[in-house]
């Protein structure tokens, strides 16, 4: 891990309008992301680990404060940049893995790939270079559905990478599977962490899945509480 | 991988759902093309009326007759052309049931005034003039008996005899005549009226109607009036229309065919649209939570709009292209039949055909796209 910081939010003010009430889920929350970390995001269902995520994933903004990643502003992008912004720097794993069940496994990893410039024989070989990553080259043909949950989750992995991000959001990435394949799961995140340098924000219920984690937060009503388990 | 790719991918995830669809598509279209061509064809006797032709009837009615003496008498009229009069046989070969859409004409005019309907060779032209005999046989009508040139065939006529009592009269087939335009009516056959008039047991020195032409369209109206102030106050006094005007009246008198087809292929084209736009919202209904990853993943918008719509308008034009398709084969089958029109999906019923295959796709993909467009990240992924 560098020191340089990677992703900063500053006084982030996040609330919504429900009927006639306000619900404030960040009030003036900060914080900060070095490159090469691998952050833990632990609380409780509606402390708001979810709404981080989405903030850091771009696809949510906050009403307040500001998001600055890698030195440039980001929440005050429109929406149309920030596809790009998301294309070009964030990898997403979520829980229930979200491969199209209608493409095998090369094509689901290619998908980020059509946003890039890449010329088809590129593309194949990004594809290849990923699959093999996560120990599934030999199921590159395979659609979702013969597939297992872990190796779904496999070759969602292999398509948050494939087109080399530098920060990669899970959402309860092993919520979906047993221990065994879970804790498969998670050494392939510490690997991608270890060996290949990518900067992983992980939300997750199970403290097991936390233990991989370089640190941990402990989110609870929108504030970070003193549980930092620093690695 | 292409995204014309992720859309063919996305079409076909669920082939029955996919077919049904196509289906109603195919279904809709195929009586679009046979419908409209079947318009076509009996509009074609409208579309293909020469400009510069007028045809002169009773005023009465067109089945009443008119004198033989007022043909010379028109070809007198200023600026008019040429002048054929015609008279119906009622004629039938063999069988009452074997009809045969006979004319007796004035067998010089006709090659005249008709040059563009009727077409034979120099050799068959001067046959036809020599021989009182002589019949001109339209190729269809010489399919369906298998007439050729050179045979010699009995007509008789369920209206006429002869003065020696018998319906029956003897032809020689001097030429299968062709025409300019393949619409063209290509059924009639036509006979000497002299060896009509000469033989038949009563009604001679009367004819039909008169087919007129003048030597220029513009002077249509003038001529019109000129002709039928000739015989105002007459016993037989004649109403004179442009060829187009009494092709069109013809027509009109089996019913509004237009609406007719019209009311049909509009609910077709309702029932379709009902089912395929509901099918398609449905199945993109289906894919919120692959459209909110797509979306988190990077795809604009725009792009995913413009994907669901192309995906409606590939359906649209899949389905619609295959029933055109089939309703040429349709049309090309009923052709064969001989039946006394001539079908066509020509270029103005496959235009037609694809601007309504786009307004289709247009309309049915519209509103699953806006959907796509308008869909939150956030609210998608929580469909998972």
């Amino acid at each position: 891990m560098t020191n340089k910081i990677l992703y900063d939010l500053r006084d982030i003010e996040k609330s919504f309008v429900k009927g006639k009430e306000k619900i404030t889920v960040f009030d003036n929350l900060n914080m900060s992301i070095a490159e090469g970390d691998f952050l833990a995001i632990m609380g409780p269902s509606g402390s708001g680990k979810t709404t981080l995520l989405n903030m850091l994933g771009g696809v949510d903004q906050p009403t307040g404060g500001e998001v600055w990643f890698d030195d440039a502003r980001v929440d005050t992008l429109s929406e149309g940049e920030l596809a790009r912004w998301r294309a070009n720097n964030i990898g997403f794993i979520f829980q229930f893995y979200n491969l199209m069940p209608m493409l095998n496994a090369a094509r689901n990893v290619e998908l980020p790939l059509l946003l890039t410039n890449l010329n088809k024989k590129q593309r194949k070989q990004s594809v290849e270079t990923a699959l093999e990553l996560v120990g599934l080259a030999d199921r590159a043909k395979h659609m979702p559905n013969e597939m297992s949950g872990g190796q779904q989750q496999r070759v969602a992995i292999a398509r948050a990478i494939v087109s080399d991000p530098k920060l990669m959001l899970c959402d309860e990435p092993t919520g979906d599977l047993d221990r065994t394949t879970a804790d498969e799961i998670l050494e392939m995140l510490q690997l991608l962490n270890r060996e290949h340098g990518k900067t992983i924000v992980m939300v997750t219920h199970d403290p097991q899945a936390a233990k991989y984690a370089k640190r941990t937060l402990h989110l609870d009503k929108g504030e970070f509480v003193e549980k930092d388990l620093a690695a | 991988m292409s995204d014309l790719y992720l859309i063919f991918k996305n079409m076909t995830r669920k082939p029955l759902r996919l077919f049904l669809m196509v289906l109603a598509t195919f279904i809709a279209f195929l009586i679009y093309g046979v419908a409209t061509s079947f318009e076509t064809a009996l509009n074609a006797g409208v579309e293909l009326s020469a400009d510069d032709r007028l045809i002169t009837v009773n005023k009465i009615n067109f089945t009443q007759p008119l004198p033989m003496a007022y043909v010379n008498k028109v070809k007198t009229v200023e600026n008019v052309d040429g002048v054929v009069h015609m008279n119906w046989f009622g004629g039938y070969y063999q069988q009452p049931q074997n009809f045969v859409q006979t004319f007796a004409v004035d067998e010089e005019a006709l090659l005249g005034v008709y040059d563009k309907e009727i077409v034979v060779t120099e050799e068959e032209r001067q046959n036809w003039l020599r021989n009182r005999q002589a019949i001109l046989v339209g190729p269809k009508t010489a399919e369906t008996f298998g007439w050729q040139k050179g045979d010699r065939i009995p007509l008789r006529s369920n209206i006429f005899t002869q003065r020696n009592g018998s319906d029956t009269w003897e032809f020689d087939i001097v030429a299968i005549y062709g025409a300019e335009d393949q619409q063209a009516d290509l059924f009639s056959v036509y006979i000497h009226y002299d060896y009509f008039n000469e033989t038949q047991s009563f009604g001679g020195n009367y004819i039909g109607w008169m087919g007129v032409r003048t030597t220029d369209p513009s002077l249509n109206e003038q001529v019109i009036k000129d002709i039928d102030e000739l015989f105002v106050n007459s016993l037989w006094e004649t109403e004179t229309v442009p060829e187009k005007a009494f092709s069109k009246a013809f027509i009109a008198q089996a019913g509004n065919i237009g609406l007719i087809v019209g009311t049909v292929v509009a609910a077709a084209f309702f029932i379709i649209l009902v089912i395929v736009g509901n099918s398609m919202v449905l199945s993109v209904r289906e894919r919120t939570n692959e459209i909110g990853v797509l979306k988190t993943l990077g795809f604009r918008s725009e792009r995913i709009f413009v994907m669901v719509l192309a995906e409606a308008l590939l359906l649209a034009f899949f389905g619609g292209g295959l029933g055109l398709a089939v309703s040429t084969l349709a049309t090309m089958a009923i052709n064969s039949l001989n039946l006394p029109f001539t079908m066509l999906v020509d270029t103005s019923v496959i235009l037609k055909a694809a601007g309504f295959m786009l307004l289709l796709g247009f309309v049915t993909g519209i509103i699953p796209a806006v959907n796509a467009l308008r869909l939150n990240i956030i609210t998608a992924l929580s469909k998972a």
